[in-house]
């Protein structure tokens, strides 16, 4: 029989509340999705009761006020807080995002917080993201040249420009797993992110392997698997358009 | 400790950490043969290399005449004659063929009409030992660092370095006096393990989360310079904390110098180009130490904007939006995001943030690690680079874009070093076992903390204690209290409380051995500002506004053994590595 319904360990379940204490009048309650390895407990959605009398405006900052003051047990990544090291993705009111950029005013109603979606999750916010790193090692993702000269290679200011909107990418992985191609067939489609890195080194002009980088992603699943859904460029928190990045690449095959 | 799963690996080198520095070394030893792991505790591309935005020094002479020589004076006088000199020659010499390397390596720099690396303005970078400004400064638009990280991640993938990601080290393995290694925590399974090594390379950065306001990232929390303390070896010129003239304010988001290089300049509440009174020749180009004083300055007296009068605007809507738009997008995004500021239109509110340490382990230009045992000595076995180190290259200030230079030349040494110091393949000794039962003692003691305070707590009342007594101005008065009162969150670890038990991605845990790396860095950071009765560089005595060459043209170095610290000195260098230049003795420092 093939299984429709998640299995019963992975049922979210009604977690704990955490009543507010400070006795604010400017309340927001957060839900946050918490599982624990550890306990052979399946995942739950703790509730928390949160003070917006004292909390900085983004994402994070909320995060970071419930972990310091309510609960320290609760797990997400975070570092640089300004959104250029691409740690916080997580879903957050039903879109990807980076936790740090995202202002909690933006969202209505209760708080809802969830790892990023289709990843297997290691332990509460944080999601397992080896299988698209494996992926962009896949890419080769580093300049391949034969000369071998003492100077820098010579490139045009409009050469450049072609990698404006491609080498920002931090590879947060809010686009690919916002991706419902990518959450079908993760093991063999490339995904947006990593596409879109595959397309930064095709179009370098410094590069001389554009024609073995572009059979190597010409694949049925690899690259063709993008059905033009645009949910990642929807997703991408710094504004580039992996969308379009594929779509260079396939008119580049379909060209060449 | 019999609970805990060792996992053993034997290696020729470990790099600890997977920045700028960490990626470099990485491949410089993987091209030398060398078995090589490289261990972070986050992936290699979220480390806060990724958040440096100017640019990269190196005197290439693209956009008009410059030479390795003027860059190397400039850094000499940036450093406040603190930095060692022979160090200094080595950095600015080797700097442009590092600078074509990363270009070979595929960083995206922007270009000039012709096609070469661009290159900008920047702060303390001159012509001609001290003149007009130079444009030295190799810049990927605003977002230089995040362009090199990303490619030497992308080169060490090429070379097949060993990873271990998101494994968090607890402490170095010392055998009389010699490291051996190192234990790291896999937060993935909670399995503990031991990394046997002939060289371990420390690479972990800086330590910038000791302050509460910082441009730093949440994991700068200098774990490197932690377990050096902890293995008995001193610290160096931990007082020496730089403020960034430009963060936003009320959010501490780092604004590039790259906005004063390209034009824009700082303004108080009065309208005045105030730093045109300060530093008359370079003005808002001044070293980042004098930029962030006269600030200071200005807000002490009253000409700060706002309704508290506590920060000062940073204009650039005087320059062309194609420029803002070429050249500095990510500040652009960073000011809508965080200042809530359109900077084609208006000014970006501005004050000094906590930015850089100076100050970490000594070493020399080779990368080795010295300890003082009568005279300078290495330590066999032990190596470290990047912002965690203090070569000195940097002395009492560090000049914008030397520190990303500084990160791929001696990521570079060394891979160098230790490639001429390993054969490879080389087996290892033994060690003994209490060197793993004294680390996990530790490591359990705080994981089964079941007291009242939460790490949060203590490390806050650091992070403030930090702020108020040991900032941009600094006094006897003020020292005193912050030696006193930075011991007591330290001392609050006897009744520490840690909620969450378990061993997979126990962040919980992982902020708690943070806070006590940080704590120790506190310490040792207060105390050496304490006994420095002078002002040099980033350290401005209100008492002793003066430098003092006579006494204190020496590193500070600094031991730690729980809240008690020992102070000693060794002198500053005062020769350079070749006749290629000659020394810069010590000038009055104008700008």
């Amino acid at each position: 029989m093939v299984q429709i319904n998640l299995p019963q360990n992975s049922k979210v379940e009604k977690g704990k509340f955490f009543k507010d204490k400070t006795g604010s009048k400017n309340i927001r309650k957060v839900n946050i999705y918490r599982w624990d390895p550890s306990t052979g407990e399946n995942p739950r959605i703790d509730t928390y009761e949160v003070d917006m009398d004292n909390c900085p405006s983004k994402v994070l900052d909320l995060l970071n006020k419930i972990k310091n003051e309510i609960d320290p047990s609760i797990a997400y990544r975070r570092s640089c807080a300004h959104g250029v090291c691409g740690s916080c993705a997580m879903n957050m009111d039903g879109k990807n995002g980076l936790a740090c950029t995202k202002p909690h005013s933006e969202i209505k109603g209760d708080i809802n917080i969830y790892p990023l979606p289709h990843l297997k999750v290691l332990k509460d916010l944080i999601g397992d993201l080896s299988t698209l790193y494996k992926q962009y090692e896949s890419v080769e993702p580093w300049l391949k040249t034969a000369s071998e000269t003492e100077k820098e290679n010579i490139q045009s200011k409009e050469d450049r420009a072609k990698l404006d909107g491609l080498y920002e990418c931090i590879m947060c992985a809010c686009c690919s797993t916002s991706c419902p191609s990518y959450w079908w067939n993760g093991d063999k489609y490339l995904g947006p992110a990593v596409l879109l890195q595959a397309y930064r080194w095709i179009i370098d002009s410094r590069d001389e392997d554009r024609k073995e980088r572009l059979k190597k992603v010409a694949d049925e699943l690899k690259l063709y698997r993008c059905h033009t859904i645009m949910n990642c460029t929807n997703a991408c928190p710094k504004g580039l358009n992996p969308a379009k990045a594929i779509a260079s690449i396939k008119k580049m095959l379909a060209t060449s | 400790m019999k609970s805990y799963k060792i996992i053993d690996h034997e290696y020729d080198v470990v790099v600890l950490g997977a920045g700028g520095s960490g990626l470099r070394a990485a491949v410089g030893l993987s091209e030398a043969g060398l078995k090589t792991a490289c261990v972070s505790k986050v992936f290699p591309t979220r480390s806060h290399t990724s958040a440096a935005q100017g640019g990269i020094s190196a005197a290439l002479g693209n956009m008009g005449e410059d030479d390795w020589r003027w860059h190397m004076y400039d850094t000499v006088k940036g450093a406040d004659w603190l930095g060692d000199q022979d160090c200094i020659e080595y950095l600015c010499k080797e700097a442009p063929r590092a600078v074509l390397e990363l270009e070979k390596y595929g960083v995206p720099f922007s270009r000039t009409e012709d096609g070469k690396i661009y290159q900008r303005p920047f702060g303390g970078m001159t012509k001609n030992y001290g003149n007009e400004p130079v444009q030295r400064t190799c810049a990927a638009a605003d977002r230089t660092g995040h362009a090199i990280l990303h490619t030497l991640y992308g080169q060490a993938l090429k070379h097949k370095t060993e990873f271990f990601i998101e494994y968090f080290a607890l402490d170095l393995l010392m055998k009389d006096g010699q490291c051996k290694g190192l234990i790291a925590w896999n937060l993935n399974d909670g399995t503990i393990h031991r990394f046997r090594s002939h060289i371990t390379i420390i690479a972990t950065g800086g330590y910038g989360k000791v302050y509460y306001s910082a441009t730093s990232a949440h994991t700068c929390t200098g774990d490197g310079n932690a377990m050096v303390l902890r293995a008995g070896l001193p610290l160096q010129d931990m007082e020496f904390v730089q403020f960034h003239p430009t963060g936003i304010y009320g959010h501490g988001t780092l604004i590039s110098e790259g906005v004063r290089g390209e034009g824009g300049y700082l303004v108080n509440s009065k309208g005045e180009r105030f730093m045109e009174r300060y530093a008359p020749k370079a003005k808002d180009l001044a070293s980042r130490d004098v930029v962030s004083r006269s600030i200071a300055v200005e807000i002490n007296e009253g000409r700060g904007v706002g309704n508290e009068k506590d920060h000062v605007h940073l204009h650039l809507n005087h320059l062309d939006p194609k420029v803002i738009e070429e050249r500095l997008p990510g500040i652009s995004e960073s000011s809508r995001l965080f200042a809530n500021v359109d900077v084609t239109k208006e000014p970006i509110p501005v004050v000094p943030t906590v930015h850089y340490n100076m100050g970490g382990i000594p070493t020399n230009y080779k990368a080795e690690v010295l300890t003082l045992n009568g005279s300078e000595k290495t330590v066999p076995g032990l190596m470290a680079i990047g912002e965690a180190a203090c070569v000195s290259v940097h002395g009492a200030n560090r000049l914008g874009s030397n520190s990303l230079i500084d990160l791929v030349v001696f990521g570079r040494a060394a891979a160098k070093r230790a490639a001429e110091l390993v054969k490879p393949g080389t087996p290892h000794e033994e060690i003994s076992q209490s060197e793993t039962d004294k680390c996990l003692e530790r490591f359990d003691r705080l994981r089964n903390a079941s007291g009242t305070n939460n790490t949060a707590d203590l490390r806050m009342a650091m992070q403030k204690t930090m702020q108020s007594k040991c900032a941009v101005f600094r006094t006897e008065k003020t020292l005193k209290e912050g030696v006193n009162e930075i011991r007591k969150p330290f001392e609050g670890m006897d009744d520490l409380s840690v909620k969450d038990k378990s061993l997979i991605f126990n962040t919980d845990l992982v902020e708690t051995l943070e806070f006590d790396n940080l704590i120790r860095q506190a310490i040792t950071t207060m105390d050496s500002a304490y006994h420095r009765k002078e002002s040099r560089g980033a350290h401005a005595r209100e008492d002793f506004p003066k430098r003092n060459d006579e006494k204190f043209m020496q590193h500070t170095l600094s031991w730690c053994d729980g809240k008690k610290t020992k102070i000693d000195y060794r002198p500053v260098h005062r020769s350079t590595l070749s006749n290629d230049v000659q020394y810069f003795p010590p000038q009055e420092r104008v700008y």
